[in-house]
């Protein structure tokens, strides 16, 4: 039994997922007022140097070949041994198709509470409060992280990955995996993302364009500011009418619903048909020369700029920054 | 070849959210209830594996209001059989206490496979899919877009960030978390459903719901603020694109 | 070498031809003549694989279930064009296109736009999917208020059935606001539902869902049974169609109006309000259901032609002959759908007769127009300038609001 908070770090194809920091700089917050350390699970095969840079105070990694891959009750059995044993305050889990399925199984099999949907944690008087997300974003709960033990799935939004990232490698401990689970599950096979046009309902920045961009060879500036940005174009149906972008990049009620992060809307009006298909994007920047647009009403930020002055210059300055 | 979806009823976003005078819970006269979207797609799961390869759909739905339509319509599409779980289902119901119930409800049915939804946005204390198949003992595949049912196994389709995917074999029975049915949810002509509200029949089943731990107390629920028109960035080019730089580094994706 | 005959479902296509018998003048289908005026008329019949006379002869040779794998028909907005020029009068849009989508629908082919408006209007009573409980929202701010039945509680002289996008819809809600200013300044005593209003679902029946409309028809009918008036009026030529053509035969039975017909007889007490001037050349379009449905022509044109300063100038198309603006039958939410199959837009056809006629406004009459024709003017090069109006608004400025 400890006061130490656990951070189950994320990876896959080699990769730590963002949301591992995320949570690392989650549990920096709440051991510094439980009096714990940050401790990082890796469970995996040949890890042994994957986490270098997050910020843990130490790292407990369990190398294992029938660990190699993500199978749900292997990993589950794994951190049911661990977690059961050194009994930690709060595990902290990425909300994801990884972490949310591990957070739910050990929640019964440990019989811990589990809190979902965490968008960011805070303390109060040495108590740990979670505050969630829910109904999409439209209503947030906040309480405390329920003691003496309690399993928390966090999702991106109140820390930066950056927070989470540490200067040093982080101490390594080694430690034998449980004995396996029953095999009910087995890997037969990764799918490739296809490898055509990019799927924008599952892209974190877009740039859309609307009527306001005229000409199909306007387009290329807005394709520059996109690649600047990290984040890809899309655009509202009179763009897509017109042929100067393909279906794929057709966001409304027609074409696909997004969830960008960061939603930048260049000459559209925001009509229903529109507006209705970018509800769930975290923040909407709109950039318009009729300030009466509807697509005033759903944005977090505006401006009444002309996008041809605006986007050149603004692209310059994203590129300076990233630099 | 028996498959149980049990569901769940969310509050509907169209209608504006109040919370209730305590500050820690909707408001329950003002809240609208629907099917939680992926538990539809749940539902069309199980009818497209019937279609496939025979078998009986069995959906679970809490007795809440609107519940009978959830299940007429799902008759509609071609559910055999429909089983309403009664209980007062106050706010102190989380889906430890709800996965605990419909569990109780399931294990007597030995079903083959259990289609749930692999999340609702009002999962405070996690998804019912896991939570279920740790009560039920059974193996569990969350954010599911694809299954083929294969002899004594399901082949599933499980979706990663970034467009990435894994084909997975799970042994029988199991629990799959739905995140999309191999086709959408197809739409079934009213008079179906009306047809299906004369001829179908909901089975009422008492549950005990004794016990809700598992989630976290709510000490307050609160709507974010919400501008009503967007913040206004004036100035030159120059200016304005400084201040969008700025606001892209606080947002976390400079 | 022989093409292989395939299978013909005749039990279909008979029981299909049966039930055309039930719909009222449908045995006419007998007497086709194949003289494909029908076809030819369609706006979209190009497209079709089986527009109305295709489909009569696929009918005919007992290959309907042919039809039902064809999403073209979804292409048909219901106009009335192919009813209206019929020389054996065969009820085509009532009955045959409108038989065929409920078939097609039972199929399960339905282009997921449309499915996503219906699924909305059952579950919120309108196609949009707004929240039922904010329906009367549009009327906040109106001065005087807009009388809701509920809230009022005493009879009025006029129930004003508003309709989904009167309700709902950005730019079809200043038209409801300027018809209540009409009102109030001739003194009218009026009320509407308010909440308490549901679709009409006139333009759901004719995409094929009669169960859905059935249930609508029954909870206005309910609603409007709890108050006591002396007339339906509402702005939209759908809800009026409803009322006038279809609801009777479900036990609700009201005399109801277009707003233009009831303003046209009150034109002694609207005349001298209309103080400013409209400075303009006014082209009318003649909407589907209130023109060559229902015979609706005059009373529009004479409203149009009481507000000072205007020059009425009739477009090539006019009356019987008028061009549907693409939103009827389902085609109000087929958008993307019918771009896809015809890369036109029909209210783009119809922005271009405006502006070939040299008109400065095209005034509307029907809640579904301002927002097509609208957009329209935003892609027909050179129609920037042309305006949009429906009559109501261009009453109430010439009544100076």
């Amino acid at each position: 039994m400890s006061q130490d908070i656990y951070v189950v770090i994320e990876h896959l194809r080699g990769q730590i997922a963002d949301i591992s920091y995320v949570l690392c700089a989650a549990a920096r917050q709440l051991a510094a007022a439980s009096g714990g350390q940050v401790v990082g699970v890796l469970l995996g095969h040949n890890v042994q140097n994957l986490a270098q840079d997050v910020a843990v105070d130490r790292l407990l990694v369990m190398d294992d070949p029938r660990l190699a891959d993500f199978i749900p009750d292997v990993y589950q059995q794994a951190l049911a041994g661990l977690i059961g044993a050194q009994a930690p305050r709060v595990v902290l889990f990425g909300d994801t198709s990884i972490g949310a399925e591990l957070a739910g199984g050990l929640s019964v099999q440990l019989g811990w509470p589990l809190v979902s949907y965490c968008r960011s944690v805070r303390t109060d008087d040495g108590r740990l409060m979670y505050i969630s997300q829910l109904c999409g974003g439209k209503v947030m709960a906040e309480g405390e992280i329920p003691a003496p033990h309690a399993l928390v799935a966090m999702v991106p939004g109140g820390f930066q990955a950056e927070q989470g990232k540490g200067t040093q490698p982080p101490p390594v401990e080694t430690v034998a995996p449980a004995a396996p689970a029953g095999g009910r599950i087995t890997l037969k096979q990764y799918i490739e993302p296809e490898s055509g046009d990019v799927d924008i309902s599952k892209e974190a920045i877009l740039v859309s364009v609307g009527r306001g961009i005229q000409n199909a060879d306007n387009i290329e500036m807005v394709r520059e500011l996109a690649e600047a940005m990290g984040g890809v174009v899309s655009a509202s149906r009179p763009v897509v009418d017109q042929g100067w972008l393909p279906t794929t990049r057709l966001v409304g009620k027609s074409g696909k619903r997004v969830k960008p992060r960061l939603y930048l809307a260049l000459g559209i009006s925001g009509a229903p048909e529109h507006a209705e298909a970018i509800t769930d994007s975290q923040t909407i920047i709109a950039v318009n020369t009729d300030a009466s647009a509807p697509i005033f009403d759903i944005a977090r930020y505006g401006t009444t700029l002309d996008l041809f002055e605006l986007v050149p210059v603004l692209t310059e300055k994203v590129r300076q920054a990233k630099h | 070849m028996h498959i149980v979806v049990p569901v769940k009823l969310v509050p509907d976003l169209v209608e504006e959210l109040v919370i209730d005078p305590s500050g820690t819970a909707l408001d329950p006269d003002t809240v609208r209830l629907q099917l939680n979207e992926f538990d539809g797609h749940a539902i069309e799961q199980a009818i497209l594996l019937k279609e496939r390869g025979g078998g009986h759909v069995t959906v679970l739905a809490p007795d809440l209001e609107g519940v009978d339509d959830v299940l007429y319509t799902a008759a509609a599409k071609g559910a055999d059989r429909l089983i309403k779980l009664c209980d007062s289902f106050g706010q102190a119901v989380n889906n430890h206490a709800m996965a605990r119930a419909v569990a109780e409800v399931i294990k007597p049915l030995q079903p083959d496979l259990v289609l749930t939804g692999v999340q609702s946005h009002s999962d405070l204390d996690g998804s019912m899919g896991p939570l279920l198949a740790g009560y039920l003992g059974l193996p569990y595949v969350g954010y599911v877009a694809g299954v083929t049912i294969g002899a004594g196994h399901a082949t599933v389709r499980k979706e990663y960030p970034g467009g990435l995917a894994a084909e997975l074999d799970v042994v029988l029975p199991a629990v799959l978390g739905i995140q999309a049915a191999d086709q959408p949810p197809r739409y079934v002509a009213f008079s179906r459903i009306r047809q299906a509200m004369k001829t179908a029949t909901i089975e009422e089943q008492t549950v005990a719901m004794l016990d809700t731990g598992g989630g976290p107390a709510v000490a307050r629920m609160y709507k974010p603020e919400v501008a009503a028109r967007a913040t206004m960035l004036d100035g030159k080019p120059d200016e304005v694109a400084d201040k969008l730089v700025a606001l892209f580094r606080e947002m976390g994706v400079l | 070498m022989m093409a292989t005959v395939p299978q013909s479902s005749a039990t279909f296509s008979k029981s299909f031809y049966a039930s055309l018998h039930e719909i009222s003048g449908g045995e006419k289908v007998r007497t086709c003549l194949q003289c494909g005026t029908c076809n030819g008329v369609c706006p979209f019949g190009y497209l079709m694989d089986y527009p109305p006379g295709k489909m009569i002869a696929a009918l005919r040779a007992q290959r309907f279930e042919r039809v039902t794998e064809a999403d073209t028909v979804w292409m048909c907005v219901s106009c009335y064009a192919c009813s209206q020029v019929c020389p054996v009068r065969i009820p085509l849009t009532a009955g045959l296109m409108t038989r065929a989508k409920e078939e097609l629908l039972l199929a399960g082919n339905i282009p997921s736009e449309l499915q996503i408006a219906l699924e909305n209007t059952q579950r919120y009573g309108n196609p949009l999917g707004e929240s039922p409980r904010k329906r009367a929202d549009w009327a906040k701010g109106v001065k005087p208020r807009v009388p809701i039945m509920s809230e009022e509680r005493r009879p009025v002289d006029v129930l004003w059935f508003v309709g989904d996008y009167g309700s709902y819809h950005p730019r079809v809600q200043p038209v409801s606001r300027a018809l209540a200013n009409v009102f109030n300044a001739l003194h009218v005593d009026f009320g509407i539902l308010g909440a308490e209003e549901v679709s009409d679902g006139d333009s759901q029946r004719l995409a094929g869902e009669r169960g859905l409309f059935e249930m609508l028809a029954a909870k206005n009918g309910r609603a409007l049974s709890q108050y006591e008036f002396k007339e339906i009026v509402t702005g939209d030529p759908h809800a009026y169609n409803a009322f006038k053509n279809e609801y009777p035969r479900l036990g609700i039975s009201y005399p109801v109006r277009h707003y233009t017909e009831f303003l046209a007889e009150r034109l002694d007490a609207l005349k001298p309000l209309l103080k400013h001037e409209v400075n303009a050349r006014v082209t009318y379009h003649d909407p589907c259901y209130l023109g060559r449905a229902n015979g609706v022509f005059e009373a529009p044109r004479q409203l149009l032609s009481a507000i000072p300063g205007v020059e009425l100038v009739e477009m090539p198309h006019n009356r019987t002959t008028s061009l549907c603006c693409g939103g009827g039958g389902g085609g109000m939410w087929m958008d993307g759908f019918q771009w896809e199959k015809a890369h036109i837009r029909l209210s783009e056809w119809r922005v271009r007769e405006a502006m070939k006629v040299g008109a400065d406004i095209l005034a509307v009459a029907c809640p579904y127009e301002a927002p097509r024709f609208e957009d329209a003017t935003k892609t027909v090069p050179g129609a920037g300038r042309l305006i949009v109006r429906d009559i109501a608004e261009l009453l109430a400025e010439a009544m100076g609001d």
